[in-house]
């Protein structure tokens, strides 16, 4: 994952909706072949972000840079290269699969001996092909959603944005949306967004979690597992040095309640050496705690906080 | 250009799926249909008496073209009342919106694609006069100027209801909207019989004054200009709204 050539890059994205901050100075680049799974409480500015991505939305501050072009200064250019599945696929109940795929390829200027390709790829790689000639309003949910997921990726554009792909699909078709979605890996990089933690788990390759607007986590989904720490209570506390020296440590800080939480390195597991050392020096172990992060930990950890706020004052500005 | 003529394209084929375009096409051709045996009937029993100054042309093309005009102005607003609205409500805005094209195309290309429907509509037109070809020497040229005065004039309706339709999510809004911004402009006709010193200029600016040259088969570059310039007006507003809608 350590590519520099990044195919999507947020630079200070920032939207105002009159007084309300939707989108607070947001950063960020993808590289090639990578799946970021883009979290967020309701409202925390998941959607917008991805309106701002792809050109449906003007940021009130900072530029969206796809492939190296400005999505505000190469606009046609720039949206060649992105492919994008809203919240509610873009679909014309009246055409058939055929007639709206024939009608997107188009749109993104695949025309003459290229479309039929386009199409047929398009549909083996969703699924659709044997609902080609049928009309989408008599589809099931899930086969429209496929649709949607054919018309983000026909014109094969390098990032594909999928916004909450798997509303409202029952637990056999999200199963298949997600392989779909891994599938897509190979060819493109892929936006998602999501409050449903265990689907960006399935899915993504990185995280990065949105809480009021601003982006306040964004690592690898690898670290998530491998990040660990040691809480232990003493009797007679030591000095934070000596803690520190016993192997597998790579950090100690002590905590207001008098707890220490010892950070690990990758993989370690200290805790033997820690109990004989307590008792040979009598420090009067009385807690000793292994914990290892989740995503709903780090979830719940960033966000929950700063919801109930939000949501309180949301409450307090109906109330006025 | 070309992604002009892929959403023309597009929506000519959804105007053509919808049972709406279909039954607005067959009453309205039973409706110039009637007015045009009706002209014709009217037009044999009074050839004895008729002048000689009116001609079949005259009294059947200028009366057919006449009329029409009335039920075009009922039909467009219904014609274009979804062009943006249902799109914006269905969500589907948003695929034009992702796509590598500029607003002046999408404006473009839904305004060609209603305007092929149109085509289709006066080209059933054309035909009735054209009928009496055989029997009668027709004056084309005066018919011809009659056809190209509503051709002027459906664009006219049609920018005006893509753009109502752009300011709504209800396609019902925006066809009452459209509907009576287009018979307001049409009605400043009235102010311009008073006395008052803009007559002249609420004259100029209603709809139906520069047609009432192009029926009687005077064709004069301005009247066309009046219409050219009122299409690319609401066409340049409906960009602009468009544009409003992102920002």
């Amino acid at each position: 994952m350590a590519n520099s050539n990044s195919l999507i890059e947020a630079r200070g994205l920032t939207r105002r909706f009159g007084p309300n901050l939707a989108v607070d100075n947001l950063s960020f680049k993808l590289a090639q072949g990578e799946i970021l799974g883009l979290l967020g409480p309701n409202g925390a500015g998941k959607s917008t972000t991805m309106k701002m991505l792809t050109g449906n939305l003007a940021p009130s501050e900072g530029e969206v840079l796809i492939h190296g072009q400005s999505l505000r200064d190469h606009e046609v250019r720039a949206k060649q290269h992105m492919g994008y599945l809203p919240e509610q696929p873009p679909l014309y109940p009246e055409l058939s699969v055929d007639e709206y795929l024939r009608y997107c390829a188009g749109l993104h200027g695949i025309r003459g001996r290229d479309r039929a390709a386009a199409m047929e790829s398009a549909k083996r790689d969703c699924g659709l092909s044997d609902v080609g000639p049928r009309v989408i309003g008599n589809l099931s949910k899930g086969f429209q959603q496929r649709v949607g997921l054919a018309q983000a990726i026909i014109h094969r554009p390098s990032v594909v944005v999928l916004d909450e792909p798997t509303v409202g699909l029952d637990p056999i078709q999200i199963r298949e949306i997600r392989k779909l979605i891994r599938d897509l890996r190979a060819n493109h990089s892929v936006i998602l967004s999501s409050h449903i933690l265990p689907e960006i788990q399935a899915v993504c390759g990185r995280v990065a979690i949105i809480s009021r607007g601003k982006l306040v986590y964004d690592a690898a989904i690898d670290e998530l597992g491998k990040e660990s720490t040691l809480i232990v209570g003493f009797a007679r506390p030591p000095d934070s040095a000596e803690l520190s020296s016993i192997g597998g440590v790579s950090k100690v800080s002590v905590q207001a309640n008098g707890q220490m939480v010892l950070s690990l390195d990758k993989g370690a597991d200290p805790r033997e050496a820690l109990v004989n050392r307590a008792v040979d020096q009598d420090w009067g172990l009385l807690e000793l705690r292994l914990q290892s992060k989740t995503l709903e930990e780090i979830f719940v950890e960033l966000t929950s906080g700063e919801a109930a706020a939000a949501e309180q004052q949301m409450r307090y500005e109906e109330a006025a | 250009m070309k992604n002009i003529f892929a959403i023309a394209d597009h929506e000519t084929r959804r105007i053509f799926v919808s049972p709406l375009a279909w039954s607005i096409l067959g009453i309205s051709q039973a409706i110039f249909g009637y007015i045009y045996a009706g002209a014709v009937i009217q037009y044999l029993r009074n050839t004895d008496t008729a002048n000689q100054s009116v001609g079949v042309s005259d009294y059947v093309g200028t009366g057919l073209y006449g009329s029409a005009t009335i039920i075009l102005l009922l039909i467009m607003p219904l014609m274009t009342m979804r062009l943006f609205s249902e799109e914006r409500k269905s969500g589907t805005l948003t695929l034009l919106f992702s796509a590598p094209v500029t607003l002046i195309e999408i404006v473009l290309g839904k305004f060609l694609g209603v305007m092929v429907f149109v085509s289709a509509m006066l080209g059933l037109l054309a035909l009735m006069p054209a009928a009496l070809l055989p029997a009668v020497s027709l004056d084309l040229g005066r018919l011809a100027a009659g056809l190209l005065g509503i051709l002027l004039l459906t664009m006219a309706f049609a920018s005006c209801g893509l753009f109502i339709s752009s300011l709504t999510r209800e396609p019902t809004i925006a066809a009452v909207g459209t509907f009576a911004a287009l018979l307001l402009i049409w009605l400043l006709k009235m102010p311009a019989n008073f006395d008052t010193p803009f007559a002249s200029l609420f004259d100029y600016l209603s709809l139906i004054s520069h047609y009432q040259n192009l029926i009687t088969g005077l064709f004069d570059s301005s009247d066309v200009a009046y219409y050219l310039l009122f299409t690319a007006l609401f066409l340049w507003l409906t960009v602009i709204r468009l544009d409003m809608e992102r920002n």
